[in-house]
């Protein structure tokens, strides 16, 4: 029991962290919990349906077919981060100050919502399919059912609650600052998935892994240790990552930052006189 | 929506090169999971190459194939194959084991 709930655990600590940093980025607009409960039940839905073909889903395209969809799944997860982002340092100044001046949630349009709800749905997708093959796994092997599903439900109920302790935390963050520290932690986690994403083409031997091993950082700290595991999961830490990993980290990063940089930066001076505060 | 075209086409454009068949001198491998566990449980294969690895799963319940010695992680559902590539690794030991059955599914890749 306790072992099927530890794995549970794991994998839905990423889809919880992921969820709680995208509610967390989503404060203050109205509707956001509609469009990330319906993210997390299409994730659901879609894990299941994946993780029921997941024998034909191996075989494709000459056996890389689960590398192409784990890769596809985070990139398309970067993509909608990255255009999140952009939105925000147009649009979050603005957010922020109606926040203060209406005193509750504030309606900005569905479009940054859908993106962020796509975000939920590619995390949960991504971890619900494999925690789906692995329960099947267990209880195909004839692991009592009660022991089994009480260990899945204190996996997941213990991923969920370091979810929300993150949120939590999140929300402590003074408003003027907030939509900046939540910007950051966008833009690392959009990082950390891409990197990711190279690890898995690398895997399918469809892309070169340049230098196999950048840095050894494993000393200092393991990445499945469970610091390790947090600090992968928010900001894509790897103790011994390839020279594509960190390529695909630092095109991110300077890639959303620069996209940022450009769109904030033409917003601000458009609406700089007609600043709210 | 751009982006997202985007990152479709660099997926494309990334996997177009790669789909050609592995060639004949790439080493390739076989690891067959039965019982939980891997046969054989030390495999060894040559160091600087680029190796094949074809994981045999003859069990009816799914495994996760899952190395961080050899940054791999891999859903292999019951009575199916799956192929990954590995290295070029130098000399060495490379740890694996099978994420949902940690306690039996062990084993090392050497590499000399």
């Amino acid at each position: 029991m306790l072992g099927s709930a530890l794995i549970v655990f794991r994998e839905v600590l990423e889809a919880a962290l992921i969820i709680a940093i995208v509610l967390g980025a989503s404060r203050g607009v109205a509707g956001r919990g509609r469009w990330v409960s319906g993210g997390i039940l299409a994730g659901v839905l879609g894990a299941m349906v994946v993780a029921a073909f997941a024998g034909a889903i191996a075989g494709a395209v000459q056996g890389r077919g689960q590398e192409l969809l784990n890769a596809g799944i985070l990139l398309a997860a970067v993509a909608m981060l990255a255009w999140h982002n952009v939105w925000m340092s147009a649009h979050g100044r603005q957010v922020a100050a109606q926040m203060k001046t209406v005193g509750h949630d504030v309606s900005v349009g569905a479009k940054p919502l859908s993106a962020l709800a796509l975000v939920t749905l590619f995390a949960v997708l991504r971890e619900g399919s494999e925690t789906a093959l692995f329960l099947f796994s267990l209880s195909a092997s004839g692991a009592g059912g009660n022991a089994l599903l009480v260990g899945g439900l204190l996996g997941m109920a213990a991923g969920a609650g370091v979810g929300f302790v993150l949120y939590r935390g999140l929300l402590a963050i003074p408003i003027g600052r907030f939509f900046s520290v939540t910007g950051w932690l966008v833009l690392l986690l959009a990082a950390g998935l891409a990197a990711n994403a190279a690890g898995y083409l690398n895997q399918a031997g469809l892309v070169p892994s340049l230098v196999r091993q950048v840095w050894d950082s494993g000393w200092l700290l393991q990445q499945d240790s469970w610091l390790g595991t947090l600090l992968h999961i928010l900001i894509g830490y790897n103790d011994r990552p390839m020279g594509i990993q960190v390529t695909f980290y630092l095109a991110t990063l300077v890639g959303i930052y620069g996209l940022m940089w450009l769109f904030g930066n033409g917003r601000s001076r458009a609406s700089a006189p007609q600043r709210a505060t | 929506m751009r982006f997202m075209s985007a990152s479709a086409a660099l997926l494309l454009a990334l996997s177009v090169p790669g789909l050609s068949p592995a060639r004949a001198d790439d080493g390739a491998y076989v690891l067959t999971i039965k019982d939980h566990r891997f046969e054989p449980g030390e495999l060894t294969v040559p160091v600087d190459k680029r190796v094949q690895l074809t994981i045999d799963n003859q069990d009816a319940t799914a495994e996760e194939f899952e190395s961080h010695d050899l940054r791999v992680e891999k859903v292999i559902a019951g009575h199916t194959k799956g192929t990954i590539w590995v290295g070029p690794l130098p000399a060495g030991e490379y740890k694996f084991f099978g994420e949902f059955h940690e306690d039996t599914a062990k084993g090392k890749l050497i590499a000399k």
